[in-house]
Protein backbone atom coordinates (compact mmCIF):
# COMPACT_ATOMS: atom_id res chain seq x y z
CA UNK A 1 0.00 0.00 0.00
CA UNK A 2 1.33 3.37 -0.95
CA UNK A 3 2.32 5.63 1.93
CA UNK A 4 0.43 8.88 2.31
CA UNK A 5 0.86 12.00 4.39
CA UNK A 6 -1.78 12.78 6.98
CA UNK A 7 -3.73 15.95 6.29
CA UNK A 8 -2.23 17.76 9.27
CA UNK A 9 1.27 17.06 7.97
CA UNK A 10 0.26 18.43 4.59
CA UNK A 11 -1.03 21.57 6.33
CA UNK A 12 2.21 21.84 8.31
CA UNK A 13 4.17 21.54 5.09
CA UNK A 14 2.14 24.27 3.40
CA UNK A 15 3.02 26.57 6.32
CA UNK A 16 6.72 25.78 5.89
CA UNK A 17 6.60 26.18 2.09
CA UNK A 18 5.40 29.79 2.53
CA UNK A 19 8.76 30.68 4.08
CA UNK A 20 10.47 30.39 0.73
CA UNK A 21 9.83 32.28 -2.51
CA UNK A 22 10.41 29.03 -4.42
CA UNK A 23 8.45 25.94 -3.40
CA UNK A 24 11.28 23.54 -4.17
CA UNK A 25 13.31 25.09 -1.34
CA UNK A 26 10.98 23.26 1.04
CA UNK A 27 12.25 19.88 -0.20
CA UNK A 28 14.58 19.23 2.75
CA UNK A 29 11.86 20.10 5.29
CA UNK A 30 9.43 17.86 3.35
CA UNK A 31 11.87 14.95 3.58
CA UNK A 32 12.17 15.56 7.34
CA UNK A 33 8.39 15.45 7.64
CA UNK A 34 8.34 12.21 5.64
CA UNK A 35 10.97 10.66 7.87
CA UNK A 36 9.05 11.70 10.98
CA UNK A 37 5.79 10.29 9.66
CA UNK A 38 6.95 7.12 7.90
CA UNK A 39 10.09 6.34 9.95
CA UNK A 40 12.36 6.31 6.93
CA UNK A 41 12.59 7.46 3.31
CA UNK A 42 11.43 4.58 1.14
CA UNK A 43 11.01 4.97 -2.61
CA UNK A 44 7.28 5.25 -1.99
CA UNK A 45 7.92 8.05 0.49
CA UNK A 46 10.03 9.81 -2.14
CA UNK A 47 7.14 9.67 -4.60
CA UNK A 48 4.87 11.05 -1.91
CA UNK A 49 7.30 13.91 -1.17
CA UNK A 50 7.64 14.63 -4.88
CA UNK A 51 3.88 15.10 -5.20
CA UNK A 52 3.72 17.30 -2.13
CA UNK A 53 6.54 19.59 -3.20
CA UNK A 54 5.75 19.53 -6.89
CA UNK A 55 9.03 18.16 -8.19
CA UNK A 56 9.87 14.88 -9.95
CA UNK A 57 10.53 11.71 -7.92
CA UNK A 58 14.01 11.66 -9.47
CA UNK A 59 14.78 15.09 -8.01
CA UNK A 60 13.69 13.86 -4.59
CA UNK A 61 15.78 10.73 -4.94
CA UNK A 62 18.95 12.62 -5.80
CA UNK A 63 18.51 14.96 -2.83
CA UNK A 64 17.52 12.19 -0.39
CA UNK A 65 20.56 10.24 -1.55
CA UNK A 66 22.95 13.13 -1.02
CA UNK A 67 22.19 13.68 2.67
CA UNK A 68 23.21 10.95 5.09
CA UNK A 69 20.58 11.66 7.74
CA UNK A 70 17.69 10.65 5.50
CA UNK A 71 17.38 6.95 6.19
CA UNK A 72 17.10 5.06 2.94
CA UNK A 73 16.72 1.79 4.87
CA UNK A 74 14.40 1.26 7.78
CA UNK A 75 16.43 1.97 10.93
CA UNK A 76 16.00 0.24 14.27
CA UNK A 77 13.92 1.71 17.07
CA UNK A 78 17.22 3.03 18.41
CA UNK A 79 19.58 4.23 15.74
CA UNK A 80 23.15 4.34 17.09
CA UNK A 81 25.35 6.81 15.23
CA UNK A 82 28.92 6.62 16.47
CA UNK A 83 31.27 9.47 15.65
CA UNK A 84 34.61 8.21 14.36
CA UNK A 85 36.31 11.45 13.32
CA UNK A 86 39.64 12.70 14.66
CA UNK A 87 38.84 13.96 18.19
CA UNK A 88 36.70 10.90 18.90
CA UNK A 89 39.45 8.68 17.46
CA UNK A 90 41.97 10.25 19.86
CA UNK A 91 39.57 9.70 22.75
CA UNK A 92 38.90 6.03 21.98
CA UNK A 93 35.98 5.77 19.53
CA UNK A 94 37.42 2.51 18.16
CA UNK A 95 36.70 0.90 21.53
CA UNK A 96 33.13 2.22 21.45
CA UNK A 97 32.63 0.77 17.99
CA UNK A 98 34.04 -2.59 19.09
CA UNK A 99 31.75 -2.60 22.13
CA UNK A 100 28.64 -2.01 20.04
CA UNK A 101 29.72 -4.56 17.46
CA UNK A 102 30.33 -7.15 20.20
CA UNK A 103 27.25 -6.49 22.35
CA UNK A 104 24.76 -6.19 19.50
CA UNK A 105 26.57 -8.40 16.99
CA UNK A 106 26.23 -5.69 14.36
CA UNK A 107 28.42 -4.20 11.69
CA UNK A 108 27.99 -0.60 10.51
CA UNK A 109 24.87 -0.38 8.36
CA UNK A 110 23.14 -3.33 10.01
CA UNK A 111 20.02 -3.68 12.17
CA UNK A 112 19.34 -6.28 14.86
CA UNK A 113 16.86 -8.99 13.75
CA UNK A 114 14.30 -7.77 16.33
CA UNK A 115 14.44 -4.27 14.82
CA UNK A 116 15.47 -2.68 18.12
CA UNK A 117 18.93 -1.38 17.20
CA UNK A 118 20.60 -0.18 14.05
CA UNK A 119 24.19 1.00 13.93
CA UNK A 120 26.06 3.39 11.73
CA UNK A 121 29.39 5.20 11.94
CA UNK A 122 29.16 8.93 11.27
CA UNK A 123 31.52 11.85 10.79
CA UNK A 124 32.22 14.65 13.28
CA UNK A 125 29.20 15.39 15.50
CA UNK A 126 30.71 18.61 16.94
CA UNK A 127 31.22 17.05 20.33
CA UNK A 128 35.01 16.93 20.25
CA UNK A 129 35.61 18.09 23.84
CA UNK A 130 33.23 15.42 25.16
CA UNK A 131 34.56 12.62 22.94
CA UNK A 132 33.93 9.87 22.26
CA UNK A 133 30.35 10.53 21.41
CA UNK A 134 27.37 9.01 19.67
CA UNK A 135 23.87 10.03 18.78
CA UNK A 136 20.99 7.71 19.56
CA UNK A 137 18.16 8.95 17.36
CA UNK A 138 18.29 12.72 18.10
CA UNK A 139 20.05 12.55 21.48
CA UNK A 140 23.75 13.01 22.14
CA UNK A 141 25.59 10.65 24.49
CA UNK A 142 29.03 11.98 25.35
CA UNK A 143 32.22 11.04 27.20
CA UNK A 144 31.49 7.41 26.38
CA UNK A 145 33.48 4.49 27.73
CA UNK A 146 33.01 0.84 26.76
CA UNK A 147 31.26 0.34 30.12
CA UNK A 148 28.88 3.30 29.75
CA UNK A 149 28.11 2.25 26.18
CA UNK A 150 27.18 -1.25 27.32
CA UNK A 151 25.05 0.19 30.12
CA UNK A 152 23.26 2.53 27.73
CA UNK A 153 22.42 -0.33 25.38
CA UNK A 154 21.09 -2.37 28.32
CA UNK A 155 18.91 0.57 29.40
CA UNK A 156 17.53 1.10 25.91
CA UNK A 157 16.76 -2.61 25.67
CA UNK A 158 14.61 -2.37 28.80
CA UNK A 159 12.60 0.60 27.56
CA UNK B 1 41.28 43.15 34.21
CA UNK B 2 39.24 40.35 32.72
CA UNK B 3 37.59 41.20 29.42
CA UNK B 4 33.81 41.44 29.49
CA UNK B 5 32.15 38.37 28.06
CA UNK B 6 30.30 39.19 24.87
CA UNK B 7 29.21 35.81 23.58
CA UNK B 8 28.96 33.53 26.59
CA UNK B 9 27.76 35.78 29.40
CA UNK B 10 24.43 33.93 29.75
CA UNK B 11 25.97 30.46 29.74
CA UNK B 12 25.13 28.76 33.01
CA UNK B 13 22.26 31.15 33.78
CA UNK B 14 19.06 29.19 34.39
CA UNK B 15 16.79 29.16 31.31
CA UNK B 16 19.30 31.35 29.48
CA UNK B 17 17.60 30.49 26.19
CA UNK B 18 14.33 32.13 27.22
CA UNK B 19 13.43 35.63 26.07
CA UNK B 20 12.57 36.70 29.62
CA UNK B 21 16.05 35.79 30.89
CA UNK B 22 17.66 37.38 27.86
CA UNK B 23 15.81 40.66 28.42
CA UNK B 24 16.64 40.67 32.13
CA UNK B 25 20.33 40.37 31.31
CA UNK B 26 20.67 43.01 28.62
CA UNK B 27 19.33 41.09 25.64
CA UNK B 28 18.20 43.16 22.62
CA UNK B 29 19.70 46.27 24.29
CA UNK B 30 21.54 47.17 21.08
CA UNK B 31 18.29 47.78 19.18
CA UNK B 32 17.50 51.38 20.24
CA UNK B 33 21.01 52.37 19.19
CA UNK B 34 20.77 50.32 16.00
CA UNK B 35 17.53 51.94 14.86
CA UNK B 36 18.92 55.40 15.59
CA UNK B 37 21.63 54.72 12.99
CA UNK B 38 21.35 54.48 9.22
CA UNK B 39 22.11 51.11 7.63
CA UNK B 40 25.23 52.65 6.07
CA UNK B 41 26.42 53.76 9.49
CA UNK B 42 25.97 50.23 10.83
CA UNK B 43 28.06 48.81 7.98
CA UNK B 44 30.72 51.44 8.63
CA UNK B 45 30.72 50.71 12.35
CA UNK B 46 31.23 46.97 11.76
CA UNK B 47 33.92 47.77 9.19
CA UNK B 48 35.65 50.00 11.72
CA UNK B 49 35.54 47.25 14.34
CA UNK B 50 37.60 45.00 12.00
CA UNK B 51 35.40 42.05 12.96
CA UNK B 52 36.47 39.02 10.94
CA UNK B 53 34.31 36.09 9.89
CA UNK B 54 34.49 33.28 12.44
CA UNK B 55 33.57 30.46 10.06
CA UNK B 56 37.13 29.73 8.99
CA UNK B 57 38.15 32.10 6.21
CA UNK B 58 38.39 35.18 8.44
CA UNK B 59 37.04 37.60 5.84
CA UNK B 60 36.30 41.11 7.22
CA UNK B 61 32.57 41.15 7.98
CA UNK B 62 31.85 44.83 7.34
CA UNK B 63 33.58 44.67 3.98
CA UNK B 64 31.52 41.62 3.01
CA UNK B 65 28.35 43.51 3.89
CA UNK B 66 29.42 46.48 1.79
CA UNK B 67 29.51 44.24 -1.32
CA UNK B 68 25.70 44.01 -1.37
CA UNK B 69 24.61 46.01 -4.43
CA UNK B 70 22.09 48.78 -3.80
CA UNK B 71 18.68 49.19 -5.42
CA UNK B 72 18.66 46.05 -7.53
CA UNK B 73 14.92 45.69 -6.97
CA UNK B 74 15.58 42.21 -5.62
CA UNK B 75 15.26 41.13 -2.00
CA UNK B 76 18.47 40.81 0.04
CA UNK B 77 18.97 37.74 2.21
CA UNK B 78 21.01 37.13 5.32
CA UNK B 79 21.88 33.47 5.82
CA UNK B 80 23.45 32.34 9.07
CA UNK B 81 25.76 29.39 8.72
CA UNK B 82 25.08 27.12 11.71
CA UNK B 83 26.26 24.01 9.89
CA UNK B 84 29.11 23.54 12.37
CA UNK B 85 30.82 20.42 10.99
CA UNK B 86 34.56 21.09 10.83
CA UNK B 87 36.23 18.24 12.72
CA UNK B 88 37.49 19.56 16.05
CA UNK B 89 34.91 22.36 16.23
CA UNK B 90 32.03 22.44 18.70
CA UNK B 91 31.33 25.94 20.04
CA UNK B 92 28.39 27.15 17.90
CA UNK B 93 26.46 24.19 19.23
CA UNK B 94 26.48 25.72 22.72
CA UNK B 95 25.82 29.26 21.61
CA UNK B 96 22.71 28.08 19.76
CA UNK B 97 21.49 26.08 22.74
CA UNK B 98 22.38 28.58 25.48
CA UNK B 99 21.67 31.92 23.91
CA UNK B 100 19.56 31.78 20.74
CA UNK B 101 18.30 35.31 21.44
CA UNK B 102 21.83 36.71 21.14
CA UNK B 103 21.97 35.24 17.65
CA UNK B 104 18.55 36.70 16.81
CA UNK B 105 19.66 40.12 18.09
CA UNK B 106 22.72 39.86 15.85
CA UNK B 107 20.53 38.84 12.92
CA UNK B 108 18.39 41.95 13.43
CA UNK B 109 21.50 44.16 13.46
CA UNK B 110 23.01 42.55 10.36
CA UNK B 111 19.71 42.46 8.46
CA UNK B 112 19.08 46.12 9.17
CA UNK B 113 22.57 46.94 7.90
CA UNK B 114 22.22 45.11 4.59
CA UNK B 115 18.52 45.78 3.99
CA UNK B 116 17.34 42.22 4.53
CA UNK B 117 13.78 41.36 5.52
CA UNK B 118 13.97 37.56 5.37
CA UNK B 119 16.78 35.69 7.06
CA UNK B 120 17.46 31.97 7.20
CA UNK B 121 19.50 30.10 9.77
CA UNK B 122 20.92 26.96 8.17
CA UNK B 123 21.56 24.49 10.98
CA UNK B 124 23.15 21.06 10.66
CA UNK B 125 20.65 18.22 10.91
CA UNK B 126 22.26 16.64 13.96
CA UNK B 127 21.52 19.74 16.08
CA UNK B 128 17.88 18.82 16.70
CA UNK B 129 17.81 20.31 20.20
CA UNK B 130 19.26 23.59 18.92
CA UNK B 131 16.83 23.57 15.99
CA UNK B 132 13.91 23.34 18.43
CA UNK B 133 15.40 26.00 20.70
CA UNK B 134 15.85 28.41 17.80
CA UNK B 135 12.29 27.89 16.62
CA UNK B 136 11.00 28.51 20.16
CA UNK B 137 13.16 31.61 20.47
CA UNK B 138 11.84 32.95 17.16
CA UNK B 139 8.25 32.42 18.36
CA UNK B 140 8.98 34.22 21.62
CA UNK B 141 10.74 37.10 19.88
CA UNK B 142 7.94 37.47 17.36
CA UNK B 143 5.24 37.59 20.04
CA UNK B 144 7.20 40.26 21.91
CA UNK B 145 7.72 42.40 18.82
CA UNK B 146 11.42 41.70 18.37
CA UNK B 147 10.79 40.01 15.03
CA UNK B 148 8.04 40.40 12.43
CA UNK B 149 6.55 43.69 11.31
CA UNK B 150 7.74 47.05 12.64
CA UNK B 151 10.25 45.72 15.17
CA UNK B 152 10.00 47.76 18.40
CA UNK B 153 8.28 50.55 16.52
CA UNK B 154 11.26 51.09 14.23
CA UNK B 155 9.40 50.52 10.98
CA UNK B 156 11.85 47.72 10.20
CA UNK B 157 10.38 44.31 9.26
CA UNK B 158 12.20 41.01 9.57
CA UNK B 159 11.23 37.35 9.45
CA UNK B 160 13.70 34.68 10.53
CA UNK B 161 13.36 31.00 9.62
CA UNK B 162 15.42 27.98 10.60
CA UNK B 163 16.30 25.54 7.85
CA UNK B 164 17.53 22.14 8.94
CA UNK B 165 20.28 20.37 6.99
CA UNK B 166 20.47 16.61 6.85
CA UNK B 167 24.06 15.46 7.15
CA UNK B 168 26.57 16.82 4.64
CA UNK B 169 29.83 18.54 5.63
CA UNK B 170 29.98 20.38 2.32
CA UNK B 171 26.90 22.42 3.23
CA UNK B 172 29.19 24.43 5.52
CA UNK B 173 30.70 25.86 2.32
CA UNK B 174 28.62 28.95 1.69
CA UNK B 175 27.46 28.23 -1.85
CA UNK B 176 26.89 24.54 -1.08
CA UNK B 177 24.78 25.79 1.80
CA UNK B 178 22.76 28.02 -0.53
CA UNK B 179 22.13 25.14 -2.93
CA UNK B 180 20.94 23.06 0.00
CA UNK B 181 18.69 25.88 1.17
CA UNK B 182 17.15 25.90 -2.31
CA UNK B 183 16.26 22.22 -1.94
CA UNK B 184 19.11 20.74 -3.95
CA UNK B 185 22.21 18.66 -3.38
CA UNK B 186 24.73 20.81 -1.51
CA UNK B 187 27.20 21.12 -4.35
CA UNK B 188 29.18 24.39 -4.29
CA UNK B 189 28.73 26.94 -7.05
CA UNK B 190 31.33 28.45 -9.34
CA UNK B 191 32.38 31.92 -8.17
CA UNK B 192 32.01 34.63 -9.35
CA UNK B 193 29.25 35.60 -9.08
CA UNK B 194 29.74 35.78 -5.33
CA UNK B 195 26.71 35.36 -3.08
CA UNK B 196 26.72 39.06 -2.14
CA UNK B 197 25.75 39.78 -5.75
CA UNK B 198 23.89 36.59 -6.70
CA UNK B 199 23.26 34.19 -3.87
CA UNK B 200 20.08 32.65 -2.51
CA UNK B 201 17.32 32.47 -5.15
CA UNK B 202 19.72 34.47 -7.37
CA UNK B 203 19.37 37.48 -5.05
CA UNK B 204 22.06 39.40 -3.12
CA UNK B 205 22.93 37.28 -0.08
CA UNK B 206 25.28 37.55 2.86
CA UNK B 207 26.34 34.31 4.53
CA UNK B 208 27.87 34.73 7.99
CA UNK B 209 28.85 32.30 10.71
CA UNK B 210 26.94 32.08 14.03
CA UNK B 211 29.68 33.68 16.14
CA UNK B 212 30.26 36.45 13.59
CA UNK B 213 26.62 37.49 13.83
CA UNK B 214 26.55 37.02 17.62
CA UNK B 215 29.50 39.43 17.91
CA UNK B 216 27.62 42.29 16.25
CA UNK B 217 25.24 43.42 19.07
CA UNK B 218 28.18 44.19 21.38
CA UNK B 219 29.82 46.25 18.64
CA UNK B 220 26.62 48.24 18.11
CA UNK B 221 26.10 48.77 21.86
CA UNK B 222 29.70 49.61 22.73
CA UNK B 223 31.10 50.98 19.51
CA UNK B 224 33.78 49.84 17.09
CA UNK B 225 36.51 51.63 19.00
CA UNK B 226 35.89 49.69 22.19
CA UNK B 227 35.66 46.46 20.23
CA UNK B 228 38.94 46.96 18.43
CA UNK B 229 40.68 47.83 21.70
CA UNK B 230 40.21 44.18 22.72
CA UNK B 231 42.57 41.54 21.35
CA UNK B 232 45.20 42.51 18.80
CA UNK B 233 45.14 45.03 15.98
CA UNK B 234 44.61 42.40 13.31
CA UNK B 235 42.45 40.13 15.46
CA UNK B 236 40.19 42.35 17.51
CA UNK B 237 37.50 41.19 19.90
CA UNK B 238 36.82 37.94 21.67
CA UNK B 239 36.23 34.44 20.42
CA UNK B 240 35.10 31.14 21.87
CA UNK B 241 38.22 28.99 21.74
CA UNK B 242 38.04 25.23 22.07
CA UNK B 243 40.35 22.40 23.08
CA UNK B 244 39.96 18.71 22.37
CA UNK B 245 42.25 15.72 22.25
CA UNK B 246 45.06 15.02 24.70
CA UNK B 247 44.67 17.79 27.27
CA UNK B 248 43.68 17.28 30.89
CA UNK B 249 40.70 19.59 30.57
CA UNK B 250 38.91 19.74 27.23
CA UNK B 251 36.33 22.45 26.69
CA UNK B 252 35.67 25.96 25.41
CA UNK B 253 36.36 29.43 26.78
CA UNK B 254 35.58 32.92 25.56
CA UNK B 255 38.80 34.90 25.51
CA UNK B 256 40.20 37.95 23.80
CA UNK B 257 42.40 37.13 20.82
CA UNK B 258 46.14 37.07 21.45
CA UNK B 259 46.80 34.51 24.16
CA UNK B 260 49.87 32.33 23.54
CA UNK B 261 48.77 28.83 22.47
CA UNK B 262 50.89 27.17 25.16
CA UNK B 263 49.35 29.35 27.90
CA UNK B 264 45.92 28.41 26.58
CA UNK B 265 46.81 24.71 26.66
CA UNK B 266 48.47 24.88 30.07
CA UNK B 267 46.16 27.28 31.90
CA UNK B 268 42.80 26.37 30.41
CA UNK B 269 43.47 22.86 29.17
CA UNK B 270 45.38 22.11 32.41
CA UNK B 271 48.33 20.88 30.38
CA UNK B 272 48.93 18.12 27.87
CA UNK B 273 48.34 14.50 28.86
CA UNK B 274 51.91 13.36 28.29
CA UNK B 275 54.30 15.25 26.02
CA UNK B 276 53.02 17.53 23.27
CA UNK B 277 53.60 16.22 19.76
CA UNK B 278 51.31 18.20 17.49
CA UNK B 279 48.46 20.68 17.30
CA UNK B 280 45.82 21.15 14.62
CA UNK B 281 44.98 24.73 15.49
CA UNK B 282 41.59 25.48 13.97
CA UNK B 283 39.77 22.44 12.65
CA UNK B 284 40.98 19.52 10.57
CA UNK B 285 41.52 21.50 7.36
CA UNK B 286 44.30 23.61 8.89
CA UNK B 287 47.90 22.50 8.38
CA UNK B 288 49.23 20.70 11.47
CA UNK B 289 51.89 22.26 13.73
CA UNK B 290 54.69 20.57 15.65
CA UNK B 291 55.22 21.17 19.39
CA UNK B 292 58.20 23.38 18.53
CA UNK B 293 56.11 25.54 16.19
CA UNK B 294 53.56 26.09 18.96
CA UNK B 295 56.12 27.64 21.29
CA UNK B 296 55.65 31.16 19.95
CA UNK B 297 52.17 30.72 18.47
CA UNK B 298 49.38 33.01 19.64
CA UNK B 299 45.63 32.69 19.23
CA UNK B 300 45.33 35.23 16.42
CA UNK B 301 44.70 35.18 12.69
CA UNK B 302 48.13 36.74 12.04
CA UNK B 303 50.19 34.36 14.17
CA UNK B 304 48.53 31.30 12.62
CA UNK B 305 49.26 32.69 9.16
CA UNK B 306 52.88 33.42 10.06
CA UNK B 307 53.24 29.78 11.16
CA UNK B 308 51.98 28.53 7.81
CA UNK B 309 48.60 27.48 9.06
CA UNK B 310 45.18 29.08 9.53
CA UNK B 311 43.11 30.38 12.41
CA UNK B 312 40.18 28.38 11.05
CA UNK B 313 37.50 27.98 13.70
CA UNK B 314 39.75 28.59 16.71
CA UNK B 315 39.19 25.10 18.08
CA UNK B 316 42.46 23.22 18.53
CA UNK B 317 43.03 19.46 18.53
CA UNK B 318 45.96 18.51 20.78
CA UNK B 319 48.00 15.34 20.25
CA UNK B 320 50.57 13.78 22.54
CA UNK B 321 53.74 11.79 21.87
CA UNK B 322 51.87 8.47 21.68
CA UNK B 323 49.82 9.63 18.70
CA UNK B 324 50.53 7.88 15.43
CA UNK B 325 50.26 10.54 12.77
CA UNK B 326 49.69 7.92 10.07
CA UNK B 327 46.57 6.76 11.94
CA UNK B 328 45.37 10.34 12.31
CA UNK B 329 45.93 11.19 8.65
CA UNK B 330 44.07 8.05 7.63
CA UNK B 331 41.19 9.25 9.76
CA UNK B 332 41.21 12.53 7.85
CA UNK B 333 41.58 11.01 4.39
CA UNK B 334 38.58 8.84 5.20
CA UNK B 335 36.60 11.87 6.35
CA UNK B 336 37.32 13.90 3.21
CA UNK B 337 36.80 10.95 0.85
CA UNK B 338 33.46 10.31 2.54
CA UNK B 339 32.34 13.95 2.51
CA UNK B 340 33.50 15.01 -0.99
CA UNK B 341 30.36 16.12 -2.82
CA UNK B 342 31.65 14.42 -5.96
CA UNK B 343 31.19 17.38 -8.26
CA UNK B 344 34.82 18.01 -9.32
CA UNK B 345 37.02 15.19 -10.55
CA UNK B 346 40.28 16.24 -8.79
CA UNK B 347 38.44 16.20 -5.46
CA UNK B 348 36.22 13.15 -5.95
CA UNK B 349 39.09 11.04 -7.27
CA UNK B 350 41.87 12.74 -5.29
CA UNK B 351 40.31 12.30 -1.86
CA UNK B 352 39.57 8.65 -2.66
CA UNK B 353 43.13 8.11 -3.88
CA UNK B 354 44.59 9.66 -0.74
CA UNK B 355 42.37 7.44 1.38
CA UNK B 356 43.28 4.27 -0.51
CA UNK B 357 46.99 5.08 -0.27
CA UNK B 358 46.72 5.69 3.47
CA UNK B 359 44.92 2.37 3.91
CA UNK B 360 47.64 0.66 1.93
CA UNK B 361 50.36 2.26 4.08
CA UNK B 362 48.58 1.35 7.30
CA UNK B 363 48.21 -2.23 6.10
CA UNK B 364 52.01 -2.34 5.86
CA UNK B 365 51.90 -2.60 2.08
CA UNK B 366 53.05 0.91 1.22
CA UNK B 367 56.30 1.96 -0.36
CA UNK B 368 58.05 5.31 -0.48
CA UNK B 369 56.51 5.74 -3.93
CA UNK B 370 53.10 5.79 -2.28
CA UNK B 371 54.14 8.67 -0.07
CA UNK B 372 55.36 10.52 -3.14
CA UNK B 373 52.11 9.74 -4.90
CA UNK B 374 50.15 11.15 -1.96
CA UNK B 375 52.07 14.42 -2.23
CA UNK B 376 51.66 14.50 -6.01
CA UNK B 377 47.94 13.85 -5.65
CA UNK B 378 47.70 16.70 -3.14
CA UNK B 379 49.29 19.01 -5.73
CA UNK B 380 46.76 17.86 -8.30
CA UNK B 381 43.85 18.60 -5.98
CA UNK B 382 44.67 22.00 -4.57
CA UNK B 383 43.28 24.98 -6.43
CA UNK B 384 41.84 22.81 -9.19
CA UNK B 385 38.25 22.58 -8.00
CA UNK B 386 35.16 24.76 -7.57
CA UNK B 387 35.50 25.11 -3.79
CA UNK B 388 38.31 24.76 -1.25
CA UNK B 389 37.29 21.30 -0.02
CA UNK B 390 40.05 19.57 -1.99
CA UNK B 391 42.62 22.00 -0.57
CA UNK B 392 41.29 21.24 2.89
CA UNK B 393 42.65 17.72 2.49
CA UNK B 394 45.71 18.61 0.41
CA UNK B 395 47.01 20.87 3.20
CA UNK B 396 46.88 18.26 5.98
CA UNK B 397 48.35 15.59 3.67
CA UNK B 398 51.34 17.77 2.87
CA UNK B 399 51.90 19.06 6.40
CA UNK B 400 51.52 15.65 8.07
CA UNK B 401 53.94 13.92 5.71
CA UNK B 402 56.45 16.78 5.80
CA UNK B 403 56.47 17.25 9.57
CA UNK B 404 55.96 13.69 10.78
CA UNK B 405 57.49 11.68 7.96
CA UNK B 406 59.03 9.13 10.36
CA UNK B 407 55.53 8.03 11.45
CA UNK B 408 54.81 7.13 7.83
CA UNK B 409 58.20 5.72 6.90
CA UNK B 410 58.23 3.22 9.72
CA UNK B 411 55.10 1.68 8.20
CA UNK B 412 56.55 1.28 4.72
CA UNK B 413 57.92 -1.93 3.31
CA UNK B 414 61.45 -1.78 4.71
CA UNK B 415 63.62 -2.05 1.62
CA UNK B 416 61.90 0.87 -0.04
CA UNK B 417 62.50 3.44 2.68
CA UNK B 418 64.33 6.37 1.20
CA UNK B 419 67.62 5.99 3.06
CA UNK B 420 70.42 7.77 1.23
CA UNK B 421 72.60 5.14 -0.36
CA UNK B 422 76.23 5.14 0.65
CA UNK B 423 79.01 4.04 -1.63
CA UNK B 424 81.43 1.76 0.11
Amino acid sequence: MAVQFEQKTIDEFEGIAKRYPVRRAALLPALWLAQREFGWISEEAMVCVAKLVGVSPMQVMEVAGFYTMYQKNKPGKYHLQVCQTIACLLAGSEEIKKTIERVLDLKPGQTTPDGQFSYQTVECLASCHTAPCMQVNDDYHENLTPESTEKLIAELRKK
Amino acid sequence: MATELQLTKRYGVKDSYRLKVSLETGGYASLPKLFAMTPEQVVEEVKASSLKGRGGAGFPTGMKWSFVPKNTGKPVYLVVNADESEPGTFTDRYLLANDPHLLLEGIICASFAIGCHTSYIYIRGEFKQQFDRLNDAIDEAKKAGYLGKNIQGSGFDLEVYVHRGAGAYICGEETGLLESLEGKKGQPRIKPPFPAVQGLFACPTIVNNVKTIASVPWIISNGAKNYSSIGTQESPGTHIFGLSGHVNQTGYWELPFGMPMMDFINNYGKGVKGKLKAVIPGGSSCPILTAKECEDLTLTYESMKAHGTMFGTGCAIIMNEHTDMAEVLKNLTHFYADESCGQCTPCREGTAWEDRLMKKILAGEGTVKDLDLMLETADNMEGKTICVFASALAMPVRSFIKKFREDFEKRLIKNTVSVPETVS
